[in-house]
């Protein structure tokens, strides 16, 4: 595989500015996604991800929402510096979203066919004829047929509904799609359907794609690289075999751990002890540390750095800094 | 083109379907029909011009050749009525498409943009709500002059605030929705968010207002009409009649009763019509 970066974010902080203080949305966060690659980023509710994607669009509303710091290099060039000119026509164009609720991500005024001709008028050079007969080979490329083209979104089930959703996303074929929870609000045999569709797709455009989750199973199913979200970081960062042979973040064992397995019959699913931590609150020492049962004394009082396992395993933990250490010594 | 009708036909079918089970709304969409006729063919109904006088058959009570008798100068009132019906509905409409122009693009801003323009906005609004509207249309008769333009312009700045105030409202409720973070997210800029994305989703609450805001403008129009202002003599207003009929309330009746049904049947109308749209658009009282 062609080994480009397309998305390289360099320690990136938001903040969100409320009542009762300041909320750490995402606190130095590095990520990298290649070419053609598809990353999953898991974490809890309100681990940040979400965010993290706004913040790569620069839709963070602001007031009250500020980036504080970092890079967000896209294709070569820092999205952060851009205008909002420059960002709204490489937003659809070169990255472009597909939104979590099918159900309200579509405009209920409109047929689905003007919407993707809408999408295609804002990017491409095309007059309305060309763009309509585009639209309809786009919802052809999904699974619909183009007679429905001129239906409006109340007249498709929720499933269609987010094929329609993908087609407008992909209209532009971006070098980039990110999609928050695509599957969260459908039932389980649509999310699989769903998946193929996107999988197949993004194959077949070469696009590449930021999945957002928190379904370890359709991570595995089709991500190659995973980054681990926790209190607004990443807490490790593997390719997906790594990641699931050989989960070294206590978080990610956690995790790992939670999920029921099939061979043992189980009366309690494993559990990390605790909550995460409210935004708001300020911890001088590593995010997990209250909750981490390996932690130690300098992980209250340092955020660990990273430390890469490997060339495209990455891991922030005091446990493997010291080793690296360790090991370097040796 | 096909796919212009296409998606007119569908929004307006369901629409139409529903007003149409309401019996009210249906005759007043009627009366506002026959209103409308009456008004572009006045020429060829009127059995008489409205500004014939005829002083030797003045004040007189309906008879066959005036079936709604004369007025004090001899005219025709059933005639004065047709023409009347144009100025009315043409008053009505325009001085609300002002408002509605003017007002829905700063409550469309306010809403959309918030913080300080909406305040700013918001405020001017209030204060302008805060005048009573048919005193705010004399002062603005009174620096425009008379006439029926100026009183147009006068009665559509006077109700300039409900719209910016309903449009906001609505344009507030649908910022928030996904599909306009969608819309963001794929490029598109502010002004056609609000114009293609926003509007068309807000219109329902805002064609109510419209429908009860022409029986508004209608009677505010012959109000001021009335007390004198706006529309000068021989101008066929129907409040301007109502006002040269006061004198003979109790003499000839007839010359004030006319008109002033004219006014009442309009108004009705128009308000039956607009409850049932109000009902036929709201999705939560469907099915």
């Amino acid at each position: 595989m062609e080994e480009k970066k397309l998305l390289e974010i360099k320690d990136l902080s938001v903040t969100y500015k409320v009542e009762d203080g300041i909320v750490y949305a995402v606190n130095d966060l590095n990520l990298v996604v290649h070419n053609k690659e598809t990353l999953g980023f898991v974490g809890e509710t309100g681990a940040g991800k979400t965010t993290t994607a706004m913040a790569i669009m620069r839709l963070i509303p602001s007031p009250p929402g500020e980036i504080t710091k970092g890079q967000i290099i896209f294709d070569g060039e820092d999205l952060l510096q851009k205008s909002q000119r420059q960002m709204r026509s490489i937003l659809g164009q070169d990255i472009s979203m597909i939104f979590q609720d099918p159900m309200t991500s579509l405009n209920p005024a409109m047929t689905v066919g003007d919407q993707i001709v809408e999408m295609l008028l804002l990017h491409k050079s095309v007059n309305k004829k060309q763009a309509w007969e585009e639209a309809c080979q786009m919802l052809e490329l999904v699974g619909i047929k183009r007679e429905r083209a001129k239906d409006y979104p109340h007249q498709f089930s929720g499933g269609m509904k987010q094929r329609v959703v993908i087609a407008i996303a992909l209209a532009c074929s971006p070098k980039l799609i990110i999609a928050d929870e695509p599957t969260t609000a459908l039932d389980v045999t649509i999310q699989a359907q769903v998946m193929d569709l996107m999988r197949d797709l993004k194959h077949k455009l070469g696009t590449s794609m930021i999945l957002i989750t928190h379904d370890l199973g359709i991570v595995a199913e089709i991500c190659d690289k995973v980054a681990i979200m926790y209190a607004g970081g990443v807490v490790e960062y593997a390719s997906k075999e790594k990641l699931y042979n050989e989960p070294a973040h206590p978080y990610t064992k956690g995790l790992f751990n939670s999920i029921p397995k099939l061979d043992v019959d189980e009366e309690w699913l494993e559990e990390i002890d605790g909550l995460p931590p409210e935004p708001t609150e300020v911890i001088p020492g590593c995010a997990f540390s209250p909750r981490c049962s390996k932690c130690m004394e300098i992980c209250k009082q340092k955020k660990p750095g990273i430390t890469y396992l490997d060339d495209d395993h990455y891991v922030r933990c005091f446990l493997y800094e010291k080793q690296a250490e360790g090991g370097a010594a040796e | 083109m096909n796919k212009e009708n296409k998606k007119t036909n569908s929004q307006l079918a369901s629409v139409w379907r529903s007003l149409r089970r309401n019996r009210m709304a249906m005759l007043g969409l009627v009366i506002l029909v026959l209103l409308a006729l009456m008004a572009i063919f006045a020429d060829f109904i009127a059995p008489y011009a409205y500004d014939a006088q005829d002083l030797l058959n003045a004040r007189q009570a309906p008879s066959a050749e005036h079936i709604f008798g004369t007025d004090e100068f001899g005219r025709d009132i059933f005639s004065r009525i047709i023409y009347g019906s144009r100025l009315s509905l043409v008053v009505g409409f325009i001085s609300v498409g002002i408002a509605l122009v003017l007002g829905g693009f700063l409550g469309a801003v306010a809403g959309f943009y918030g913080g300080r323009l909406d305040d700013i906005i918001m405020r001017c609004m209030d204060i302008l709500l805060a005048i009573p509207q048919v005193l705010l249309a004399i002062a603005i008769i009174a620096s425009l002059g008379n006439g029926l333009v100026n009183l147009m312009v006068a009665v559509g700045i006077a109700t300039i605030p409900s719209y910016a105030r309903i449009v906001r409202a609505s344009v507030m409720t649908i910022r928030g929705e996904e599909y306009i973070e969608a819309a963001r997210a794929s490029g598109t800029n502010d002004a056609k968010i609000i114009i293609k994305h926003i509007l068309p989703n807000c219109l329902a609450p805002v064609i109510v207002q419209v429908t009860l805001g022409i029986a508004n403008a209608i009677l505010s129009c012959a109000a001021l009409s009335f007390i004198g202002l706006g529309i000068t003599p021989p101008s066929p207003e129907w409040g301007a009649m109502l006002s040269g009929a006061r004198n003979y309330v109790l003499t000839y009746p007839y010359m004030s009763v006319f008109p002033g049904l004219a006014i009442i049947v309009t108004v009705l109308a128009l308000n039956l019509l607009g409850d049932g749209l109000r009902d036929a658009l709201d999705p939560k009282l469907k099915r």
